[in-house]
């Protein structure tokens, strides 16, 4: 098995474009992997990675494009057809399940039984062959997964991509949850790996583990392949950073940033902390101006803007709107204050999708509408049209449920509602998730002329473009900690990269 | 539907009509200018009346787009569906009990024996709808009629006024749906197992205060106030219409509905726009709790006794009425007409299977196989919905 470099090679994906309603996720994405090598997968957020991976996996199914299966046309209908051929996924949010033993979890799904009755013994035995091999004989097989430490449960799941007896398997940033120490662990396990001929896609954000483990590169964006098979060894940091970023599709940032309009910060943050989240945050923002908070996933970034929203306690710290210390802990006494959050999660967190656009809008100031209680509809739907209307909402029916709407016009609804709300500052998490190019244009559009106006804004995004093109201030934000700020005309791209990746001033 | 409710008839001398459903916080007078079934018609002629205060409304007559919102025409065409039911079953009824079925007397009967438990599924709706769920209704119901005709209740009753009793009645009801509203609000314990506990505990506290006996009512002016017809029809059917009426508006036409519809349909969401959801909650569950209140009142109009097997299982049936009429479980939509409805096909069902002289266990058997094809046919209407 151990083939490096043979003819034809273990997968190729050729031509793959996926599309989601109201966004293009995967143009065209190509791709082949050969047995025994560590192929890494790079671009920014939403650059179509974890969609390729579920392609692969079975979970999504491409409109287009060509999958070659050791030089056989193929198909992944399902997850259970992957597994067959040979493919195991382990995902960024651990699959694994809290109540069941090591054992029970790595064999869910492909029980040793006969007639029902669970061989225990057996799994129990592979189960420590296979935790061996991968050099964590200390986990148990009867231990409860519960109980393990993320690490453990990252184990368990590769375990589990092995017990598959898979040829390949893919793996979306396994090191994001784990310590230096259990990152070590996981490259020894990457290498056996490897040298038992299996095929390795790794997805990380950090180019010093690419470094160290991968071979070969494929770097993604905007859904299309930009290159493809680069030797590790022969690519430097800068020509990456330059493919990931590059500059095909240019953003509309709506023009250069206009700055504060008054000296006054509308909203102070003062050492602001949740006890193993983020600490001793303190930043200040004026009408007018917009502060862009980079960082990597889990680095703290959303946790901030919820704590400012009142939507987590703080340990320590507070937050004032006009000099006035806003309640801690409380979303009411944000939004009385004028605070308003567009949450990452859109659907999950900001919308109720079985009701009508409108409502959605009016969600924040339905309560504003009524007299003594009783709803006026009438002047609730005319509030939300106008939003509705001036923010060029497609579909302008304002009835029509809001799960209908694409992403980028979803978007729009929750920035109408603190619209109507008429909020000072508004927090904007991840505001172009999941919208599609046309669409973020206008968005950026809209917050321009919102801080045009006098708003004030504090966003996060892990799409560096987008911090920069947009905000006047730059915080960096790295393991809970503001680690750099400065004004964004100060930094670049590459800069703001490397501040994220490595944690430390450039 | 098991009741335990043998009662007779309903029909007595004298009355006024004092209990109302309604729990909100905030119920009011109203300037709104809005009718029931507005959200049909796209041309809202609705000139707001009001002054204009902080916001400023579109006043541009709205562009026709007629387009109802697939809500609505999904809730239209659920109730239809229900009301289709019911034509089917009173056919039913007709055709093997002839006039006796479609007799005034027996209507009346039905429409009696539905009211109890329909005042107290409409309160079911809103938990229901708020992604709760209460099963202690019934048994709350049961320590209301107890409390409320303990010796010491009935003769301050009788010293003061019978409002005594019916007051009584409501505390204790709402009381203990205050506090399955603290427990699951801010206890955070899951709503399943808080009023499973208030089911089994109501239920013994109202065997430790009666001792088991049966507590006779022996107030006059109340039984007089309650056991009689206002235009021929019975004051505690008179009731179950009041209260659903009000319910219909407290869940259509007020912010503690539309905060109900939020809090059951994404909590996250309700949080995230600022909305108080723990407090609501609490307020959902003291509400149902109040109709349990309101249902113990006519409870104890019908059978003039106090007892602690009062509302036994009267939670399912609850429960089962609601989610036939298409409130859906998981929370976010909920309907009064169609829990309305709900309530009167199973009181009309028993009425036939009785008519037909098929024992409770027939009638248990067939509840059961209505409440299976009822909710398979709401979550095809549902993916149907999802679908569009």
């Amino acid at each position: 098995m151990i083939t490096k470099g043979q003819a034809a090679p273990l997968l190729q994906m050729s031509g793959i474009t996926k599309h989601f309603p109201g966004a293009k996720a995967l143009d065209g994405v190509t791709l082949d992997i050969r047995a025994g090598e560590v192929h890494c997968l790079l671009g920014q957020n939403g650059a179509g990675k974890s969609t390729l991976i579920k392609t692969l996996a079975g979970l999504h199914q491409p409109d287009d494009g060509k999958i070659l299966w050791m030089g056989e046309p193929t198909s992944i209908p399902n997850p259970t057809a992957a597994l067959q051929l040979g493919v195991a996924t382990m995902y960024q949010e651990l699959d694994v399940v809290d109540g069941l033993s090591v054992a029970e979890n790595i064999f869910l799904g492909h029980e040793m039984a006969t007639a029902g009755v669970l061989h225990r013994r057996s799994a129990a035995s592979q189960t420590r062959e296979l935790l061996a091999r991968l050099g964590h004989p200390e986990i148990s097989a009867q231990q409860e997964v519960g109980r393990l430490p993320a690490a453990g449960k990252q184990v368990v799941s590769m375990v589990r991509a092995l017990s598959h007896d898979a040829k390949l398997i893919v793996m979306d940033e396994p090191s994001a949850v784990l310590d230096p120490e259990e990152v070590e662990n996981l490259f020894r396990v990457v290498i056996s790996l490897k040298q038992q001929g299996v095929a390795v896609i790794y997805i990380s954000h950090r180019l010093e583990e690419i470094r160290r483990i991968g071979d070969r590169i494929t770097v993604l964006k905007d859904g299309r392949t930009v290159a493809t098979g680069l030797s590790v060894e022969d690519t430097s940091t800068a020509e990456l950073i330059e493919l990931m970023t590059g500059h095909e599709v240019v953003a509309d940032f709506g023009g250069a940033p206009t700055g504060a309009i008054s000296e006054t910060p509308v909203l102070s943050v003062e050492d602001l902390a949740v006890d193993g989240l983020f600490e001793a945050v303190s930043f200040s923002v004026r009408p007018g101006e917009i502060i862009g908070l980079a960082g990597l996933v889990g680095a703290g970034r959303s946790e901030i803007l919820e704590t400012i929203y009142g939507a987590r306690k703080p340990t320590a710290g507070a937050v004032r709107m006009e000099g006035r210390q806003l309640r801690a802990g409380s979303v009411p006494d944000a939004v009385r204050h004028g605070i308003g959050l567009a949450p990452e999660e859109r659907k999950s967190q900001g919308l109720l999708l079985e009701e009508p656009i409108y409502r959605n809008i009016t969600l924040s100031t339905f309560a504003r509408f009524a007299a003594g209680g009783w709803l006026r509809e009438a002047a609730e739907r005319g509030a939300a049209k106008k939003q509705a209307t001036s923010l060029h909402l497609s579909p302008p029916d304002v009835d029509r449920r809001i799960r209908t709407l694409s992403g980028g016009n979803q978007q729009k609804a929750m920035l109408a509602r603190w619209l109507v709300h008429g909020c000072q500052v508004l927090l904007l998490d991840e505001p172009t998730r999941g919208v599609d190019v046309g669409a973020r244009a206008e968005i950026y559009t809209l917050i321009r002329e919102l801080t045009a106006q006098g708003t004030a804004v504090v966003m996060v995004s892990s799409e560096i473009e987008e911090v920069l093109g947009l905000a006047d201030q730059i915080l960096v934000v790295a393991d809970g900690r503001i680690v750099d700020q400065r004004p964004a005309a100060a930094l670049d791209e590459h800069q703001v990269l490397d501040l994220v990746m490595e944690g430390a001033p450039a | 539907m098991s009741t335990e409710d043998t009662s007779h008839d309903a029909s007595g001398v004298k009355a006024s009509a004092p209990a109302r459903g309604r729990g909100g916080p905030r119920a009011g007078s109203h300037p709104d200018t809005s009718v029931p079934g507005r959200a049909m018609s796209g041309t809202e002629a609705v000139v707001p009346t009001g002054e204009t205060s902080t916001v400023e409304r579109d006043l541009r007559p709205v562009d026709s787009e007629q387009k109802a919102a697939p809500t609505f025409q999904l809730s239209l065409g659920h109730s239809l569906g229900l009301v289709l039911a019911l034509v089917a079953l009173i056919a039913l009824g007709a055709a093997t009990g002839g006039d006796r079925f479609l007799s005034l007397s027996n209507m009346t009967t039905i429409l009696s024996q539905a009211a109890v438990i329909g005042v107290i599924s409409i309160g079911v709706t809103f938990v229901i709808t708020a992604g709760g769920i209460d099963l202690s209704v019934g048994s709350v119901m049961g320590l209301a009629t107890v409390w409320a005709t303990t010796l010491g209740t009935q003769a301050m009753a009788n010293d003061l006024h019978w409002i005594v009793l019916v007051l009584t009645a409501l505390a204790v009801g709402a009381g203990a749906g205050l506090v399955n509203g603290i427990i699951i609000a801010y206890g955070k314990v899951v709503p399943f197992i808080a009023t499973l506990a208030m089911l089994v505990a109501a239920r013994g506290f109202a065997e430790i205060i009666s001792g088991r006996q049966t507590q006779i009512v022996n107030v006059p002016e109340f039984t007089n106030a309650f056991r009689r017809s206002i235009l021929g029809v019975p004051v505690i059917v008179w009731i179950f219409i009041l209260v659903a009426v009000a319910g219909w508006f407290l869940l259509n036409r007020t912010t503690f509905g539309r905060r109900t519809i939020a809090v059951g349909g994404n909590a996250e969401a309700a949080r995230l726009a600022g909305i108080k959801v723990k407090r609501h909650t609490m307020l959902v569950f003291t509400l149902a709790g109040l109709c349990a209140g309101i249902g113990a009142v006519m409870m104890l109009s019908r059978t003039t006794a106090g007892s602690s097997t009062h509302g036994s299982l009267m939670e399912l049936d609850a429960i089962a009425a609601v989610v036939i009429g298409g409130t859906l479980l998981v929370g976010g939509r909920g309907t009064i007409v169609g829990t309305v409805l709900g309530v009167i096909i199973f009181a009309v069902l028993t009425n036939v299977l009785i008519q037909n002289n098929l024992d409770q266990s027939v009638q248990a058997l067939v509840t059961g196989g209505i409440i299976v094809g009822a909710v398979l046919l709401q979550q095809r209407f549902s993916r149907e919905a999802k679908r569009r």
